[in-house]
């Protein structure tokens, strides 16, 4: 690595290079990764996020791709973090949500990163957030953030984005599916796309009717529903603009203390379990105390609730008496 | 989480047959490489953007066009100009054998001709890191 106040400079200043290493640093879980997230804090917390999450091959990518035009039409930096799923066999992945994207690929105020989700449930990769931060600080005016194909759980992304788009294809979703608990309590702006075919217009009706009956959001936010053909270019100007209002709307909330407690405590819980996972990780890997408990344990010796309590109260120790 | 292999795969130019691409772009997942897949119709320019934004170790070029000596030529160059003389580029596609001496000489990490098996290309892509270690 060069010089590090020259390397945060080139990130702060922009530089997609810069950037992109700096987010390899993060993924690989490099040790000078945690100080330089450090150094870069201070210049984040400028962004709006907009998360975008739906099933596999529900126009996710292509949505976002008519959004960054339109966001670029009104001139605003745009960074997009692209999750696809790592294959649980190879650990290998194919990241090809930037097909749908090429439009934007030599303009400098885009910036596109895939990234592959590495074993993580919840639709976003462990490096997700601390990326949004990268992009953040390097000056993008709004971030799009697509999450892996999601089900009905994958609601990870609504402690990262300010706003959350989710994705229907017409068809997909009867009033039953959008009342139960799930992504669908934590949308903003629900998508209905590819809005060429024939139920659409119901489906965009029933999400409307169902929103309506479960008005009671904390926020005050009423959910929007929109009609779109992605393919075509069709609603993205109309979307484009739902989330800018929804923007707007999160900036005069009289309370916006509380989802933003909400969501900072999340993202500090997170990074406290992962400092203290690490812990763990070394100890498992170097105590000969561990080995030895899992002997007694395959014995049944030990039993494992004891052995639990053990290995805790072992870490502790180190922790405490740094030894 | 361990410092996955990034590779970008690309095609450039007009030639219309990604099938291969595509079939590498999975042997590859499937050998543990992070695939980052373009599709067709690449401009050089658009491959170095990608390429640096997605901070990618390998390019790999599918070309059946005949012209992978000046695309290989005009990449790298471009490739030292805009600051990622550290990616490696690889190329595979209908590739004469005696294309690849020159191929190699003007900084081509790697070629994988028509035929090649995925066996091949794996252990190929992965020598190009290990000579580093």
């Amino acid at each position: 690595m060069p010089d590090r106040s020259d390397f945060i400079k080139k990130i702060l200043a922009g530089d997609p290079g810069a950037g992109a290493r700096m987010i390899r640093l993060i993924e690989a879980d490099d040790p000078q990764a945690f100080g330089l997230l450090r150094a870069l804090y201070p210049h984040s917390g400028k962004a709006f996020i907009i998360g975008i999450t739906g099933a596999p091959g529900a126009g996710k990518s292509t949505i976002i791709n008519g959004l960054i035009t339109q966001f670029r039409k009104q001139n605003f930096k745009v960074g997009v973090i692209a999750v696809d799923p790592t294959s649980p066999f190879s650990g290998g992945a194919i990241l090809g949500d930037r097909l749908r994207m090429q439009t934007h690929a030599t303009d400098e105020n885009v910036f596109i990163r895939s990234m592959a989700s590495r074993g993580r449930a919840g639709g976003l990769s462990r490096a997700t957030r601390d990326a949004a931060l990268v992009l953040d600080a390097m000056g993008h005016h709004i971030l799009l953030i697509e999450t892996v194909g999601a089900g009905q759980a994958e609601f990870e992304i609504s402690y990262l984005a300010h706003s959350i788009g989710i994705v229907v294809v017409p068809g997909s979703c009867d009033g039953i599916q959008a009342v139960k608990a799930g992504i669908l309590e934590t949308g903003d702006i629900f998508i209905v796309n590819k809005g060429d075919m024939g139920d659409a217009d119901v489906s965009a009706h029933q999400l409307s009717m169902v929103i309506e009956m479960g008005k009671a959001r904390k926020t005050g936010w009423n959910p929007r529903v929109i009609k779109t053909h992605a393919l075509e270019g069709l609603g993205l100007a109309e979307l484009a603009a739902a989330f800018l209002a929804h923007r707007d709307f999160l900036g005069t909330d009289p309370d916006p203390d509380k989802t933003r407690k909400e969501r900072e405590t999340l993202y500090f819980n997170c990074l406290v379990r992962e400092l203290a996972m690490k812990k763990l990780g070394a100890f498992m890997e170097t105590d000969p105390a561990y080995p030895e408990i899992i002997n007694q344990l395959l014995a049944r010796e030990i039993d494992p609730f004891t052995a639990a309590e053990q290995v805790f109260k072992k870490i502790q120790r180190k922790m405490t008496h740094g030894k | 989480m361990e410092n996955k292999i990034r590779v970008l795969i690309a095609k450039p130019g007009l030639d219309g047959h990604d099938k291969g691409a595509k079939i590498v772009a999975l042997a590859l997942r499937d050998a543990g490489f992070e695939v980052i897949y373009t599709g067709l119709h690449q401009t050089l320019e658009q491959i170095i953007a990608i390429a640096t934004q997605e901070a990618v170790d390998v390019i790999g070029l599918s070309i059946m066009s005949g012209a992978h000596l000046p695309i290989c030529r005009k990449l790298l160059a471009m490739m030292i100009k805009k600051g990622l003389p550290d990616i490696r580029l690889v190329v595979g596609g209908v590739i004469p054998f005696q294309d690849i001496p020159a191929l190699k000489q003007m900084g081509v990490a790697a070629v994988f001709p028509g035929g090649t098996s995925f066996e091949d290309i794996n252990s190929g892509m992965k020598a190009l890191f290990e000579k580093e270690r």
